[in-house]
């Protein structure tokens, strides 16, 4: 993560952790949110994710470490004096009031005036274009409109910052896919914090500006959607990302620009800048993106490994081909239909993988 | 269902038919004799009349025995709903050690024989100069019926999104202002079907009531009285009415608990 380029914190993690008994919810969490910022934090179910939002909105206290809001320290302050309004999963709408009350509820609860919350609601209720609905009971209303209202009920305070629990996983892919942009939009469009928690990796590199990967407790990586595509941290990230190939090896001789890589299957020439300083005997793990690996018949000529094709999945434009060596090594390799049908594959076949050395990244994470 | 069985069904009819009869027929049969004119109830019946409604109605014994028997059900109503919703809250909001033993303590009231019940509450009151007065009426019942207050608001409680609660301290209310604004007003169905149900429990409840009130006798403490007096058909006309408040209260709490997703809008 570089310092430099993050705007001012609005959020800051230190040294947190989260025990429930024995168990490790969350192991150290220690990062920052810059003001404006849209942080996804993302992992499987069970990773701490939703625990350390429920941190930062005070519903749970760190076990140790402190966490920090807008420069202040906020251990054990209750949720409700806090401005870290939350969209929840479940939406967790008020279903005894209308459209409207919920939105005037956050209002209400800090007092303010009847006309006053009237006129604040109906502003935001214009914003999320659900003016007509206002009388409505929630139970009156699609997916799509209930959202939209958790939405306004979160924002009408006008906090700094807002927190999303997964708020999209009950929609069908289309409307996600609107709801995204909706909630991109807005973020754009009001400057503030939104730090969104969510399984998906296409909402989370879809939408935000930086993602921090966790799984088991522990933050695996913190970086833009890009950074952690071209370059993840170690093999979790790696696997995670779903489309990597990833070896083990042994760096070896030094070359001109680096070192020689020995892998089982072959050997490949790295540099220097990618192995980082690692010396010659090293262990080191790299991938290979699916779609950087090439396929060539065998009586090609190619150097490569060898594989046989087990299977295909078809996704569109393309299909993922996955191939095992003779030793057991997997494979899988991303091409286009016609790339596919030029090389002969189908399923038995035997094919050669090859990738250039420029398509390597060496895992930091998993060094030494 | 494609293979509905017309036999099986038709028995099924028949067997809930009867047990309709046989449940409704003994107070069918009083409310027709309370409108006889006849002195004893027999067949073929007398002429249409309500003078045995007319005899209640200037019975100042009956009027007492019911202005008891509606104040203690009004206050029972109250303290055991107000109990019962403490005791389902507590359930729902907090976990603790001997936990399932403050449950099972909570809802046993209503599995203790009432002969039981109103032995004890007739000893405890009574070394606590509490026997024989409405209170202690009030008292008894409601002890016996918070529990059922308890289920019924402990049910609405669990069809509630366990992050309602979560949510309205998240959007600034603190644990009182979300009690007021949010719990009660989802269990006001449930509150109110409380009400009704545990005024028609203390209503109808006869033994623990014949054990503890003394000399200020609810309404079924009078009819048993009545009974032992003469075999008047002014009893029917008591039970018709009876069984009319208690039948209203039970039809109007089913209402409320029937539908419980509309909530009050």
């Amino acid at each position: 993560m570089d310092a430099s380029t993050t705007p001012p914190a609005i959020v800051k993690f230190d040294n947190v952790v989260k025990k429930f008994g024995d168990f490790v919810a969350v192991e150290k969490a220690d990062f920052e949110i810059g003001q404006g910022e849209f942080m996804a934090i993302m992992g499987s179910s069970g990773c701490g994710k939703t625990t350390t939002l429920r941190m930062l909105a005070g519903l749970e206290d760190p076990t140790s470490g402190d966490i920090y809001l807008d420069g202040e320290r906020v251990n054990g302050r209750a949720t409700w004096d806090r401005d870290t309004p939350m969209v929840w999963q479940s939406l967790a709408l008020f279903p005894f009031l209308t459209v409207q009350e919920n939105v005037e509820f956050s209002l209400k609860m800090r007092g303010v005036g009847k006309a006053e919350r009237a006129k604040r609601a109906r502003k935001w209720l214009e914003k999320m274009q659900i003016t007509e609905f206002a009388d409505r009971g929630i139970n009156q209303l699609s997916g799509g409109q209930r959202q939209r209202v958790a939405l306004a009920r979160a924002l009408v305070t006008e906090p700094k910052i807002l927190l999303l629990d997964e708020p999209l996983s009950a929609l069908d892919a289309h409307l996600k896919v609107r709801m995204q942009a909706v909630l991109s939009n807005l973020q754009k469009d009001l400057g503030i914090t939104f730090v969104y928690v969510t399984h998906s990796m296409s909402e989370a590199f879809a939408m935000a500006d930086r993602v921090v990967i966790m799984s088991r407790g522990r933050i695996e990586q913190i970086g833009t959607p890009e950074e952690i595509y071209r370059a993840p941290y170690n093999r979790f990230v790696a696997e995670f990302l779903g489309s990597a190939n990833i070896f083990d090896g042994v760096v070896g001789a030094a070359t001109p620009g680096g070192h020689m890589v020995a892998y089982d299957g072959g050997e490949v020439d790295l540099p220097a800048s990618e192995l980082l300083d690692a010396k010659t005997g090293d262990k080191v793990t790299f991938m290979v993106g699916a779609e950087n690996v090439d396929l060539a018949p065998t009586d090609a000529g190619q150097d490569g490994l060898a594989a046989t094709v087990v299977g295909e999945e078809f996704l569109g434009a393309t299909a993922t081909v996955f191939l095992e060596t003779d030793d057991g090594q997997e494979l899988k390799v991303q091409k286009s239909h016609a790339e596919l049908k030029a090389v002969k594959c189908h399923a038995g076949a035997r094919l050669i993988a090859h990738w250039a050395p420029s398509a390597c990244h060496v895992l930091p994470g998993e060094k030494g | 269902m494609g293979n509905e069985n017309k036999l099986i069904n038709g028995w099924l009819m028949l067997h809930i038919a009867l047990c309709l009869i046989f449940i409704f027929a003994p107070i069918a049969g009083s409310f027709v004799f309370s409108l006889n004119s006849d002195r004893f109830p027999s067949l073929p019946l007398g002429e249409f009349s309500l003078d045995w409604y007319r005899a209640i109605w200037n019975d100042p014994l009956v009027w007492s025995g019911f202005g008891n028997t509606v104040i203690v059900g009004l206050i029972v109503a109250v303290i055991a709903t107000i109990l019962g919703f403490g005791g389902a809250y507590t359930d729902y909001r907090y976990n603790f050690f001997g936990k399932s033993f403050y449950l099972a303590l909570a809802l046993l009231p209503p599995t203790i024989p009432v002969v039981i019940m109103g032995l004890a509450m007739l000893a405890f009151l009574s070394r606590i100069q509490l026997s024989g007065s409405t209170i202690s009426v009030v008292i008894a019942h409601g002890v016996m019926c918070s529990p059922f207050a308890m289920a019924i608001i402990r049910l609405r409680l669990s069809q509630m999104d366990p992050d309602l609660e979560a949510a309205a301290w998240n959007l600034g209310g603190n644990e009182w202002a979300t009690l007021r604004h949010v719990i009660i007003p989802f269990t006001r169905p449930a509150i109110f079907a409380a009400l009704f149900i545990t005024m028609a429990v203390s209503f109808d409840e006869f033994a623990v009531a014949w054990f503890v009130s003394g000399l200020n006798e609810t309404l079924p403490v009078k009819i048993l009285g009545f009974l032992q007096g003469q075999v008047s058909p002014r009893i029917n006309a008591i039970g018709s009415l009876a069984f009319l408040s208690s039948m209203t209260l039970i039809v109007l709490a089913q209402l409320l608990l029937r539908n419980p997703n509309e909530g009050s809008k």
